[in-house]
């Protein structure tokens, strides 16, 4: 009876979602009175054993297989599974993002359980032998789910920033375990072939400041001035999905649900309404700035700071008054 | 080339989600239906590589017999042909909802042959579960990647780019496959008149399949806590900027 934190890891490099997950996988470890062990998949991802015996780990079991070189989302899936099958753990913790959700439902398959995915809490009284209550997070974040997980071995993943990552060296030196794990020819295709490396910069989801526009903002061109407020701001300029659909703008630039959460100092929100969907990607952000035409819309009766007007006027006085006070 | 998709019925709120008394359900009472919009553009993508490659696109729901209202959507925007398999309780848990799906397909496949790509979106809107889809392949005994923002078959190969933090991903998967999809993978289409009057006259194919019930089971539905929030308005139309321009000042995001 243990708990099982998954590493997630890019080519040998651990990711911060995996921080949180080794503290969570940990706390409760301890509120079950069990022992804390990880996971790491891939020779390249030995070193980070390390990494989790500094969050506590008493055993680390380690990967092993020649096809494991870089992510492949069948391949780790097996890999857990199989690791899983040798260890019997009763709680499995993977990362809430795009690789932690697919690898633990791909073990979740191979192993005919259920999981639950993006988790926010864990029942406070859970001692392993019973079902395992969670609350997790539906519709992007916009309602919650309190569930039971109704299995021998209960597998989860950790919505990404709820819990804060904190260190905690375990008593004794983790026990490392090398498992050669057996992946045969169907796991062996989707494997990443090929990549292109991002440009560092930055970006949508890291900018200190999002200028964005919905469908108030009226055509693709009339973002000029949205662009020229996020610049003398150095910010960057976010949308609504009304602007994708209508192809006013790319879907990079899409706040929300099904597009990028952001968590800016501030986000100046121009003729969007503020639908659930939307909301869900912006509400993180420390202050919001409504511009709208609409004192009722939800967007104004949920922001920080508003300014009921047309944006077409209300944005260029903006970057008209700093740039004054910038030559001042 | 013959492409599946899988759509699933939820209910598309507005300015808030309310939920039901007993809280099982989300309100529907005032709201009206839709699909993902992970699922609009795998229907989309689906429609374009027939478009290329030859071939049909079908639409597949497990669902109530409402559900038919989001296959002739999807046909409107170019699917051929439509699959309900109806339930009568409100949602199956993602176990169930794959092995029903899982079957159903195979049944399809027996009459007609295999779909050389069976789609999904990346993640239902409503439940969220990130794995109906990785389940249903499983079964199936195809690779699945999720996350494509680009998808391209050739000779018999499925050629899927993702995103990563790290850059974009290229997998190549041997058709038959299955992908999920991610919205910004293309930019799905209005419904053409044509388009409008096919989905009228479709005869949506009915499949009745079971399911042993998961482990994963429903307690309650809430809303997170709303922030308290007491707008501070700092002015009408354009006067208003000498005012927001203090609020960036003070806030430090402009010297
Ligand atoms: C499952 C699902 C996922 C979704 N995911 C997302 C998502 O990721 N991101 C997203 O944004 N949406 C998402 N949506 C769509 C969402 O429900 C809304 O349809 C969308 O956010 C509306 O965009 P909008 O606010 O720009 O447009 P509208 O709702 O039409 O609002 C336009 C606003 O502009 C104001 N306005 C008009 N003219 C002016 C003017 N001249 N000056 C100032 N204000 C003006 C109006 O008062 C109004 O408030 C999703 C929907 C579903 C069902
Ligand atoms: N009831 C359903 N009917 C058809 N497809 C579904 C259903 N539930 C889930 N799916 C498909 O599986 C994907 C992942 O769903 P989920 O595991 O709930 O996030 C969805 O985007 C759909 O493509």
């Amino acid at each position: 009876m243990t708990v099982l934190a998954v590493v997630e890891h890019d080519r040998g490099n651990i990711t911060s979602a995996s921080l949180g997950v080794l503290t969570a996988a940990r706390n409760l470890a301890k509120q079950m009175n069990t022992k804390f062990e990880v996971l790491t998949i891939g020779a390249n991802a030995d070193r980070l054993s390390e990494t989790a015996a500094n969050f506590g780990a008493t055993t680390v079991h380690q990967a092993h297989n020649a096809m494991l070189t870089d992510f492949g989302p069948e391949a780790w899936g097996e890999s857990i599974a199989q690791v899983v099958r040798k260890i019997s753990p009763s709680v499995v913790i993977g990362t809430g993002t795009e690789r932690g959700h697919e690898i633990i439902a791909q073990a979740a398959a191979r192993l005919d359980l259920p999981a639950a995915m993006n988790c926010l809490e864990f029942d406070k009284d859970f001692n392993g032998s019973q079902p395992l209550k969670v609350v997790r997070a539906r519709w992007g974040g916009s309602l919650m789910e309190e569930s039971q997980i109704d299995a021998p071995i209960k597998l989860i993943t950790l919505a990404n920033h709820v819990v804060e990552p904190q260190e905690e060296l375990a008593t004794s030196p983790a026990t490392i375990s090398a498992i050669e794990v057996q992946l045969d020819e169907s796991v062996s295709q989707s494997f990443v072939q090929d990549r292109v490396e991002r440009v560092a910069g930055v970006t949508l989801a890291t900018s200190p400041v999002v200028v964005s526009g919905g469908r108030g903002v009226g055509s693709a061109e009339a973002f000029a001035p949205l662009e020229e407020l996020a610049g003398l701001l150095n910010g960057v300029v976010g949308c609504s999905r009304a602007v994708t659909n209508n192809g006013w703008r790319n879907h990079t630039d899409q706040v929300g649900q099904t597009g990028t959460r952001i968590a800016p100092d501030i986000y100046i929100a121009c003729g969007i309404s503020g639908a659930i969907q939307h909301w869900v990607g912006a509400m993180a952000s420390k202050n919001i700035l409504a511009i709208n035409t609409d004192a009722q819309a939800n967007i104004v009766t949920k922001a920080g700071y508003a300014v009921i007007g047309d944006l077409h006027k209300v944005v260029p006085a903006i970057s008209a008054e700093i740039r004054r006070r910038q030559n001042k | 080339m013959n492409i599946l998709v899988c759509v699933k019925r939820v209910p598309a709120p507005g300015a808030r989600i309310n939920i039901t008394s007993d809280g099982q359900q989300v309100d529907t009472a005032f709201l009206g239906f839709t699909v993902s919009p992970h699922e609009e553009c795998a229907v989309e993508q689906a429609v374009q590589l027939v478009e290329k490659h030859g071939g049909e696109v079908t639409v597949l729901t497990l669902g109530p017999a409402e559900a038919q209202e989001q296959l002739r959507t999807a046909v409107s925007t170019g699917a051929a042909k439509a699959v309900l398999v109806p339930i009568d309780t409100t949602d199956w848990d993602p176990q169930r909802t794959a092995q029903a799906i899982a079957t159903v397909i195979t049944e399809l496949e027996t009459a007609n042959g295999k779909y050389d790509l069976v789609l999904f979106g990346n993640e239902s809107a409503d439940s969220c579960g990130y794995q109906v889809g990785i389940r249903t392949a499983l079964k199936l005994g195809r690779p699945i990647v999720n996350g494509a923002k680009g998808l391209e078959t050739e000779n018999g190969v499925a050629t899927v780019r993702r995103e990563s933090d790290a850059g974009v991903e290229i997998y190549k998967l041997k058709t038959p496959a299955c992908v999920g999809v991610k919205e910004g993978i293309n930019l799905p289409r209005y419904p053409t008149m044509k388009g409008r009057l096919a989905s009228k006259k479709v005869a949506v194919d009915r499949s009745e399949s079971s399911g042993e019930t998961g482990g994963l089971k429903l307690i309650t539905l809430r809303r997170p806590p709303e922030r308290a929030s007491n707008t501070v308005i700092l002015g009408n139309g354009p006067e208003a900027a000498s005012a927001v321009v203090d609020l960036l000042e003070e806030l430090g995001v402009f010297k």
